[in-house]
């Protein structure tokens, strides 16, 4: 059996990430006003980024940021790439 | 001294608590929603501080000072054009990273400038100790602690603004440190901003800097303003190139990169984290689970709509009794007092009639504001609308758009004005032109007014499967808009969700006398003014061709001996004349020359009238029916409600299709106005008009001949 790191850095999607885990955002696959958007509400490369909820239908989803909420489609949510980071214990 | 007020405005996020410090700081009567953006218009108030006449401009809240929403915009504009003489920028202290981004924006601006710590004392119980000194020295301003609930620190928070006045000058201040190439960069663009706008007035000189940083940001806005000078455009384009391509990364990212970090390090160095971080959302956290569970969030939305239309309903009914009786007795005191005549008759039957058939719903209107100011004020509504985004996704509606239409509940007037909070232009259009079909407190009346009339047993259902049509009819139109009109109108739905919060019993109300205050305004003008002329035309020309001499047939009865028989072929005589009358006056020539349109749908002349009437507002209709009605109630003993009169003059079929066109049929012209100012052009108002009447006729006509095939 292998013997991995348990801290394994791998990019995935936003709309990928599960609850539990945070997740460094690494890169932001937007243009234009959706960029500057997600920018300003501080979806910005290096901030720390947890789910926190799902709609009934799992889509829109609640993420937390800098402390505060944030809701997003997972249509968008897809075009945020993050690093999960280790589980919280 | 002079004596013009000084103009200070209040910048700040959504939800920072802006308007609930400038209640405190004027005692104002503003509405106070913790729901994003409650702002939408500048609104400005006036008020006497320390001898000094102070002018207070609400901007609406925002999270950047970009071009992305008409609210950025408006908040922008306000501030470039120098109508602030101080800016107040209010800083959440429970959301410091966000408030301080939109800070660093507008310290490059270089405006007089202030902070307001606002609920501090929220956080500082839970959270850790905020160190205000060293904010104010890093900040390069003064920073107060205020709170919008409690009214802590707004005196000192004034007294702060007319010295930074009374000193003249923007006190020095410590802007964003960027990276050395981006510096350059801006520095080059600055150069030549300032060398185009030479000419121009210092203030122009002023904001060069915060111009060379939006065009670099690639601000569609400042780029448009700026297309003039073609050199400076290709500068900036050059300069954007040169470092995406250097630092692998987008120019508009290093700037929003750099004023976080910037944020991050104020906030390391003001800020001492308690260990109980974040404990401030545990109540949030909890009510979440459930509000907004997966399996009960939606349930619970719809339960609790209910529970305000039943209420609505349920609990108004006592007042309503009242206002009846007072309105009667008013009516009887008045006819004793007044000479017979025409002016009795317009007084009792015109104004009376009217303004009382409407003032009625007074009480049913007051609870269902309170149950919508509950509901933003708390926060559920945000709640709501993230609950429902993939819903009104399916009909390509916004999730944002849930706001306006549940707002169009109340009054369609602000609710196509809230729209602003949409920021595509698209899905904004969709939202307004669907907003009408929202059953607002207008129309309530008229399906009250019908329910109980035909469905007397189950008038709270009917009344509720109104409005579960009106949702139902709002969809539908945006799936239509959408199809023909508008392709792709989509947004991104990003939204913050602000903590659950109790309202201040003092909010609420002052929501609720709002509102309140609208309707009576309403009733005062509108209303009074429609009861008077519908009066004036069912009541002239007074000569008239009878078709039979009613006057020689009554006096001819009352000259048999008194018996049953007899006053009955009184009455039945006196209600024949009334008909008659009402049939060849103006209003009753007007709506025979229209009413064939409306024959298909079995509406009668009547009915057409009262249409025709609803169009300056939706609650004229009711009136209308009081008017037309009290004439034959008059002159018979049988009936002495309009329910009861109204209620043998069609088939309960026709009643529905009645309630279906009323909810449909066009916009009143408060709401026309608000779209054509909204939607920008007569164009879309005209089509509103249009688009709605469609759809009512339609709609009014299916129920009628689905209806009667049926039975």
């Amino acid at each position: 059996m292998d013997t991995k790191s348990p801290v394994q850095t791998h990019t995935i999607k936003l709309s990928e990430l599960k609850f539990g885990v945070s997740a460094k955002i690494t890169a932001l696959q937007l243009d234009g006003v959706q960029r500057q958007r997600l920018l300003t509400m501080g979806l910005v490369i290096g901030k720390e980024i947890r789910l926190r909820n799902r709609a009934p239908f799992g889509d829109p989803r609640i993420y937390t940021i800098m402390g505060y909420d944030l809701t997003l489609r997972n249509k968008d949510a897809e075009k945020i790439l993050i690093e999960p980071l280790t589980p919280a214990a | 001294m002079s004596d013009a007020p000084i103009t200070i405005a209040l910048v700040g996020n959504p939800n920072s608590g802006k308007t609930s410090l400038l209640n405190q700081m004027t005692g104002g009567k503003d509405s106070v929603g913790n729901y994003p953006r409650v702002t939408v218009d500048v609104k400005e108030r006036e008020l006497t501080f320390d001898g000094r006449k102070l002018m207070l401009a609400d901007l609406p809240g925002i999270y950047a000072l970009t071009s992305q929403s008409a609210e950025e915009l408006s908040a922008r504009e306000y501030i470039m054009a120098g109508h602030a003489d101080v800016i107040i920028n209010v800083i959440d202290a429970g959301n410091l990273e966000r408030s301080l981004y939109l800070t660093t924006q507008l310290v490059e601006m270089g405006k007089p400038l202030l902070f307001a710590l606002n609920m501090v004392d929220e956080v500082e119980s839970v959270e850790g100790k905020i160190d205000v000194q060293a904010l104010e020295s890093m900040l390069g301003a003064p920073v107060l602690r205020t709170s919008g609930k409690h009214g802590d620190g707004v005196k000192a928070l004034l007294s702060a603004a007319i010295s930074i006045f009374n000193a003249g000058q923007a006190p020095a201040r410590s802007f964003v440190h960027y990276d050395a190439h981006l510096e350059e960069a801006v520095q080059r663009v600055q150069h030549l901003v300032q060398e185009n706008h030479a000419a121009e007035d210092a203030r122009e000189q002023e904001g060069s800097r915060w111009m060379a940083i939006k065009l670099l940001e690639g601000d569609i806005e400042m780029m448009r303003d700026e297309q003039e000078h073609q050199h400076l455009l290709e500068l900036v384009r050059r300069e954007c190139y040169d470092l995406s391509h250097g630092h692998g990364m987008a120019c508009e990212s290093m700037f929003a990169d750099a004023r976080f970090g910037h944020v991050h390090g104020i906030i390391s160095e003001a800020v001492q984290r308690s260990d109980k971080l974040r404990n401030r959302y545990r109540a949030t956290r909890v009510l979440d689970t459930l509000f907004i569970n997966r399996v009960l969030g939606i349930p619970i939305f719809v339960a609790l709509l209910w529970v305000m239309f039943e209420t609505t309903f349920t609990l108004g009914e006592v007042p309503m009794n009242w206002i009846d009786a007072g309105v009667g007795a008013f009516s009887d005191w008045m006819a004793a007092l007044l000479p017979e005549g025409l002016f009795k008759d317009l007084v009792v039957e015109g104004m009376i009639a009217g303004v009382g058939g409407t003032i009625i719903f007074l009480p049913n209107i007051v609870i269902l504001f309170f149950f919508m100011a509950l509901f933003s004020e708390t926060g559920y509504l945000a709640r709501a609308a993230f609950l429902m985004d993939q819903v009104m996704h399916k009909f390509g509606l916004h999730g944002k758009a849930l706001i306006p239409l549940v707002m169009g509940f109340g009054c369609n007037v602000p609710a196509v004005m809230s729209a602003r909070t949409i920021e595509s232009d698209k899905a904004r259009l969709v939202t307004i032109l669907v907003n009408p079909f929202m059953l607002c407190a207008a129309r309530l009346p008229v399906f009250i007014l019908f329910a109980g009339a035909f469905f007397t047993q189950n008038a709270g259902t009917v009344v509720f499967a109104m409005y579960m049509l009106s949702i139902v009819g709002a969809m539908g139109a945006a799936v239509i808009l959408n199809r023909f009109l508008f392709r792709d109108a989509d947004e991104a739905f990003v939204m913050e969700l602000p903590p659950y919060r109790i309202p201040t019993l003092r909010a609420v109300f002052i929501h609720m006398w709002d509102k309140a205050v609208t309707f009576l305004q309403k009733i005062a003008g509108v209303i009074l003014v429609g009861s008077v002329v519908i009066w004036f035309l069912q009541t002239f020309p007074q000569e008239v061709e009878w078709s039979t001499d009613y006057a020689a047939r009554i006096e001819q009865a009352q000259a048999q001996p008194e018996s049953p028989a007899r006053n009955a072929a009184i009455g039945e005589l006196q209600r024949q004349r009334n008909q008659e009358a009402l049939e060849k006056s103006y209003l009753g020539q007007i709506a025979h020359t229209v009413a064939p349109v409306f024959t298909p749908l079995e509406f009668t002349w009547k009915d057409t009238v009262a249409i025709l009437t609803g169009f300056v507002a939706k609650e004229v209709v009711v009136a209308s029916y009081a008017v037309l009605y009290s004439q034959d109630s008059e002159s018979t003993e049988e009936s002495d409600t309009l329910r009861q009169v109204l209620a043998g003059t069609m088939t309960p079929l026709v009643a529905v299709a009645f309630m279906v066109f009323a909810l449909f049929y066009s916009p009143c012209i408060a709401t026309i106005a608000a779209i054509k100012r909204e939607a920008g052009g007569w164009r879309w108002a005209l089509f509103s008009v249009g688009f709605s009447l469609t759809i009512a006729y339609s709609l009014a006509f299916l129920v009628v001949k689905v209806g009667g095939a049926l039975t």
